[in-house]
């Protein structure tokens, strides 16, 4: 695929104590298509997303973003990066001493120079945009609820319009109402923005919902690779077992 | 990256070009806002126009409701349809209204309104006080549920990894008062006075509150920052579920184990600062260590110890008190936990030294 947005390749992943969670995981993704990266706990699903967001460096291997290598990437190529892809943290990570206008506001503060009344429009805008009322702008992220947090930090993610959104399990915590309007927002985001979207989920209603394609992390490496429906029909029994469960509920729902 | 453009065609229409996205808008913001003035009609082609994000499309939808208000018909046409499905959902985004203006504060408002802050917050520590003296009672009754291994582990961490710190801060102390008094008594040529004038003040003011204000510093700011993180991780919340009480928990283990390290500490800092002195004694005015040690009980006596070593239960009370009491008023995060320390600090120094002026009255009415 020559123009994959992410591009992973042989990676490998150790800790201190030699341990290695990741030994050749290699998959890719494409323009505007959502990926969710799944797997059972310890596979390293986070150690792959702090390693794509250069928050953490591998072990070996290649990680492009755009086309660009991050392995030995300089200070200022990486920041160009970063202001091309948003990242929605797992507990929202807002900024406590801020409120949601100004968290979003934030980036656009230090990466432009845009005067100050448009970046308070825009920054409206964005929270609008993720469905978050009016006065939410004016709340400090202690005084939302869970759900309305995690808008918030999609939000911040997409403060700059960046092509790319990592969302790091962005329906976990939450009731399955408020995870099914996320679900609905990400794919009205990818839809209008023209976002490409990699998450971590364990949510298996959410998975069914928005993701184009799953890769499954399992043995140091990506077990399977593909749609959901595809993946349920898999050779490996981790990968089978793992999406069978949701056949079973789904049968007893329409029974 | 080709930055956003405006260009004015000859027939009085205008042409959007190059990237109207966040980084490459900056040089049309004004001239955006410009463009209805003084027309009827404005048609704007946007046929060039290479690619658009939210903040474009926002200085579009902004455009459009300028020419709205002002009764400009406008025209835009040539945008792709995923350019105008893009506009069209920025256009969703219903204005902002306009905000009710805050009231402004008077100064006798504000200053009313702080006084009664801290008058509410010195009520709360009251309560809190009081709230730590019946666990405390509690406790008495049942012997069995003080937490030794606790009350150890703040004795060790308050007072014996303290010793270095204060014997050094007390020593260079007990210098600078010799010094500072040395100089005068020497053109008196009272020099043996030295000895009075170090061994007084280290035993009675300064050893106590010095020793006190090191330790609010150093302990009450730790207290503060470990319950005010426990408060917003809801470990606090956690423990008062299971039955546990957080004030016998985390709050008398703490102040006990300080009530026992402060005085210690405190008869330390009275050694090293005496000690300080006698050196300074010796190099500026000649007394030798021998006519210090003869000289000190003319004047200074068990009292003098006593008076300041007395003291220093009080001040450990204090200073625990008011540090477990701003961490359990942090609420929200990583701000508050900064803010609380600060305060807690603060408070306590500030209440050392209310509390040491007071003992100062009292002992001077009883007249020791």
């Amino acid at each position: 695929m020559a123009g994959a947005v992410i591009e992973v390749r042989d990676l490998k992943s150790c800790f201190d104590g030699g341990y290695c969670v990741h030994d050749t995981v290699s998959f890719q993704v494409a323009p505007r298509e959502v990926v969710a990266v799944v797997g059972g706990s310890g596979t390293g699903k986070t150690v792959l997303l702090r390693e794509v967001i250069m928050l953490r460096e591998p072990q070996g291997g290649s990680i492009r973003l755009f086309g660009e290598e991050l392995v030995g990437i300089g200070e200022r190529a990486a920041d160009r990066l970063r202001n091309r892809f948003g990242v929605m943290f797992q507990q929202g990570a807002l900024f406590g001493s801020l409120t949601v206008a100004q968290n979003v506001a934030t980036p656009l503060k230090e990466h432009t120079d845009l005067p100050a009344d448009l970046i308070e429009e825009i920054a409206r805008t964005k929270i609008a945009l993720v469905g978050l009322p009016p006065d939410a702008g004016n709340k400090f992220p202690r005084q939302l609820s869970g759900g309305m947090l995690k808008r918030a930090a999609v939000a911040r993610a997409l403060a700059l319009d960046p092509d790319l959104l990592f969302l790091d399990e962005p329906t976990a915590g939450l009731d399955p109402l408020s995870a099914e309007g996320l679900d609905r927002l990400i794919l009205q985001l990818r839809d209008s923005l023209g976002l490409t979207v990699m998450m971590i989920s364990h949510d298996l209603d959410s998975l069914w919902r928005v993701a184009d394609r799953v890769v499954f992390l399992g043995e140091k490496r990506v077990l399977a690779e593909g749609p959901i429906p595809q993946l349920t029909e898999s050779s490996h029994p981790l990968v089978r077992d793992y999406f069978s469960r949701l056949r079973g509920r789904e049968a007893k729902e329409s029974a | 990256m080709s930055p956003a453009a405006i260009t004015t065609r000859p027939d009085g229409s205008f042409a959007l070009a190059g990237e109207w996205t966040i980084h490459c808008i900056k040089a049309v913001t004004g001239g955006v806002a410009a463009l209805p003035k003084g027309r009827e009609a404005l048609a704007i082609d946007a046929s060039a126009i290479e690619a658009i994000d939210t903040a474009g499309a926002l200085l579009l939808v902004q455009l459009s409701r300028h020419c709205a208000r002002q009764g400009v018909a406008l025209s835009l046409s040539g945008l792709a349809p995923h350019q105008q499905a893009l506009v069209d959902l920025v256009a969703q985004v219903p204005e902002p209204e306009p905000e009710p203006p805050q009231p402004a504060q008077g100064l006798l408002e504000r200053l009313g309104r702080r006084t009664m802050g801290h008058v509410e917050q010195g009520i709360e520590l009251l309560a809190f006080l009081g709230e730590a003296v019946v666990a405390l009672l509690r406790t008495w009754l049942r012997p069995r549920r003080i937490r030794w291994r606790i009350l150890w582990g703040v004795v060790q961490a308050a007072g014996v990894n303290a010793i270095p710190i204060v014997a050094l801060l007390s020593f260079l102390i007990g210098i600078v008062i010799a010094y500072q008094g040395g100089v005068q008594l020497k053109s008196y040529g009272a020099n043996i006075f030295v000895v009075d004038l170090v061994a007084l003040t280290m035993l009675r003011e300064l050893g106590p509150m010095m020793t006190a204000i090191i330790v609010a510093g150093r302990t009450g700011s730790a207290y503060t920052a470990e319950i005010g993180t426990m408060m917003v991780t809801e470990e606090v919340d956690a423990m008062r579920t299971m039955g546990i009480s957080p004030m016998e928990l985390l709050v008398l283990p703490k102040m006990f184990g300080l009530v026992i390290a402060l005085p210690l500490l405190t008869m330390l800092a009275d050694i090293a600062g005496i000690l300080g002195g006698m050196v300074m004694a010796f190099l500026l005015l000649g007394v030798d260590f021998n006519d210090f040690i003869a000289r000190m009980p003319v004047n200074v006596t068990a009292t003098s110890f006593l008076v300041g070593i007395g003291k220093a239960p009080f001040f450990a009370a204090i200073v625990a008190l008011v540090g477990c009491f701003q961490g359990f008023r942090v609420s929200g995060g990583a701000e508050s936990v900064g803010q609380q320390t600060t305060i807690s600090v603060v408070q306590a120094i500030f209440l050392v030294i209310v509390a040491n002026a007071g003992f100062s009255i009292l002992f001077s009415t009883v007249g020791i």
